[in-house]
């Protein structure tokens, strides 16, 4: 187990550097002076060469690799050209706001997949199955954004109680300063009214953002359940009288349940990334408003820490994930550690 | 005297074709994506009002809600949203068929050549196709965009610059697996070159992989090119793209709403067929994704 986690990081570790040399050759690359960007069109030519200079960006390519490499193992990210703020605190300040949005959206797809997806499997080819199988199509086709905006429309006709922009009602005062998730901040503090408003913000957002998934992964549950069910030794336990639901509950799902939560590691993982839409439909103020922000005013800093932040939270997940499924079945640990 | 008629013996294509037929998802699909295709290609014949695809203003009928003249409504300068779409889905279609046209071949050629070439050749490919794949796609083809100007070249780049990697892994994980076969072995012992092993014996069993992976791909595409536009990322009016039409129209949202609904409904229409064609050919061919 040491020797495949140290194996599995170290492997990190080259994805990490390589999508950073990635990420910086890109922006390098790109036309346009992040000079000139920062200080505007009316800066005068040697106001941008003096300014290139105290951005490195005369240095060979090589050492503003280094330097920017260097610095990232500080935490430091460079400054952004439009807010002049460091990157590094931008990101901070707008990470909890994903972060809640991304633990609502996981937490739904957890509890309406797989009991679904269980359901459909012991009803089988019943209504229960066909309802099933409809919500899950229309969940993996329908475009994040269409969802969002459906969903707005209900909003404003007829579940007029669910507001459809930002966090919290605005007139509610409270600073979420231990976690940075204003739902558990606010329990720890007792403002059940900004509990309320919390949830009921996090509410389309997360909806919209967990549909794809939980279509996908309750049609696996669907399917794996099945499969498991065929097997012998579940023939076996039903013939020892042991209940029908302790069969299922216990006996089939605990097999069952590898293949779903395989997808939904990855559905985790990519979260961030698929934020992108729902943030900027909802006015959510996280890291995928600021990042499309920031890219629509070419700020190079910001977007460069913006794709590395989902980057990362990409990668490192994918390896808990991987690492608890080799908890749950230890085959995972020796097919991974045969093909290297 | 047993006559050999008695026994029809089906080929495999005809086995394939004759479980299509049976299977109503892929026939819809294919019915959704055959309508898609027709609409796109005689749009300007089509549709009810062809001029509406580019800069057409018609105040008197602005925000006219779905009627029988205007099957969808009209926008928010009056041009009718239907034709709009019809000649929107030439931008989509043609989206796919860029990014998969590149994406594809290149993605099926690196997973072949890293199964097969093994050593470092294979590290150097799939390390590097896991760097790709962890960059989020969306963040990707948005910085990609922005830096180069956004329109529908660009936004076609960004995407085909991470789609080939999901095809690498997919060919490479098959191929891998293909060459403990027996007939890998013969070919080589036979003194078949490198490019016909790769192209005659391992491309063709990886080739309803393809298919299936390539049709519901198709839908993400279309998915994706939309979502890009939808943030002012990619087509740039007036030229009539879906995402574009969802963005603009939900500006006037609630009271018109078929603005944003409709596109995004036509959105909808065309990824199904994809995913419902994929789906079947999934079951047709009995393929592992």
């Amino acid at each position: 187990m040491v020797a495949y986690l140290f194996r599995r990081t170290v492997a990190l570790l080259l994805v990490l550097l390589g999508l950073v040399i990635l990420i910086f050759i890109i922006a390098r690359i790109v036309p346009g002076d992040p000079a000139r960007i920062a200080l505007g069109p009316l800066a005068t030519a040697d106001q941008v060469a003096e300014m290139r200079g105290e951005m490195g960006l005369d240095d060979p390519f090589l050492v503003q690799l280094w330097n920017y490499l260097t610095g990232l193992l500080q935490g430091d990210l460079g400054k952004s050209l439009l807010s002049s703020r460091p990157v590094m605190d931008d990101l901070v300040a707008a990470l909890p706001a994903t972060f809640e949005l991304v633990l609502a959206t996981i937490f739904l797809q957890i509890s309406l997949s797989i009991p679904l997806g269980v359901l459909a499997a012991v009803y089988r080819d019943s209504w229960i199955d066909n309802i099933t199988r409809i919500i899950s199509l229309i969940g993996v086709v329908t475009p994040g954004f269409v969802l969002a905006i459906i969903l707005q429309l209900l909003a404003s006709y007829y579940l007029t109680f669910f507001p459809v922009t930002g966090r919290l009602d605005p007139g509610l005062e409270f600073s979420a300063t231990k976690t940075g998730l204003l739902t558990i901040d606010s329990l720890l503090a007792g403002r059940w009214d900004v509990f309320g408003s919390a949830c009921l913000h996090l509410f389309l957002p997360s909806i919209a953002l967990a549909a794809a998934g939980i279509g996908q992964v309750m049609r696996i549950t669907r399917s794996a359940m099945i499969e498991v069910g065929s097997r012998d030794f579940i023939e076996a336990s039903r013939s020892y009288g042991i209940p029908e639901q302790v069969v299922t509950i216990r006996y089939m799902l605990r097999v069952a349940s590898i293949a779903p939560l395989t997808i939904l590691g990855l559905e985790f993982a990519s979260l961030i990334g698929n934020a992108f839409i729902v943030e900027f439909v909802f006015s959510w103020p996280g890291i995928a408003s600021y990042g499309v922000r920031t890219i629509l005013q070419k700020d190079l800093n910001a977007v460069i820490g913006v794709v590395l932040v989902s980057g990362i939270f990409f990668v490192v997940a994918n390896l808990v994930i991987d690492v608890l499924l080799g908890f749950i079945d230890p085959r995972n640990r020796l097919r991974d550690g045969s093909s290297k | 005297m047993i006559k050999d008629e008695t026994v029809r013996t089906l080929s495999s294509g005809q086995m394939a074709w004759y479980r299509f037929k049976y299977n109503p998802s892929a026939l819809i699909g294919v019915f959704i994506i055959i309508s898609v295709i027709i609409g796109a290609i005689f749009a300007p014949w089509l549709a009810p009002s062809p001029e509406s695809a580019g800069a057409h203003v018609d105040f008197l009928n602005r925000h006219s809600p779905p009627s029988g003249v205007y099957l969808m409504g009209t926008d928010n300068v009056g041009r009718d949203i239907f034709s709009r779409v019809l000649f929107g889905y030439r931008v989509s279609l043609g989206l796919v068929v860029g990014v998969l046209g590149i994406a594809v071949p290149f993605g099926v050629l690196l997973g072949l050549t890293a199964a097969y070439a093994g050593g470092w050749t294979e590290w150097v490919i799939m390390r590097f196709t896991d760097v790709m794949l962890a960059i989020p796609p969306l963040a990707m083809a948005l910085a990609v965009t922005a830096v180069l100007s956004p329109n529908l070249v660009n936004a076609m780049i960004a995407i085909t610059l991470l789609w080939w990697t999901w095809h690498t892994r997919l060919i490479y994980r098959i191929a891998k697996g293909q060459m403990a076969e027996d007939y890998v072995e013969a070919a080589k012992v036979s003194g078949a070159s490198h490019v016909h092993i790769l192209l005659r014996e391992l491309l063709p069993n990886c080739i309803s992989a393809i298919a299936v992976k390539t049709s519901l791909d198709a839908g993400f595409v279309i998915l994706f090119g939309a979502a890009l536009s939808f943030l002012g990322l990619g087509v740039q009016p007036p030229t009539p793209d879906l995402g574009t039409m969802v963005s603009t129209g939900s500006e006037y949202l609630p009271e018109y709403w078929w603005e944003a609904l409709m596109p995004g409904f036509a959105i909808l229409y065309v990824i199904l067929g994809f995913n419902l064609l994929g789906d079947g050919l999934r079951d047709m061919m009995d393929v592992e994704l």
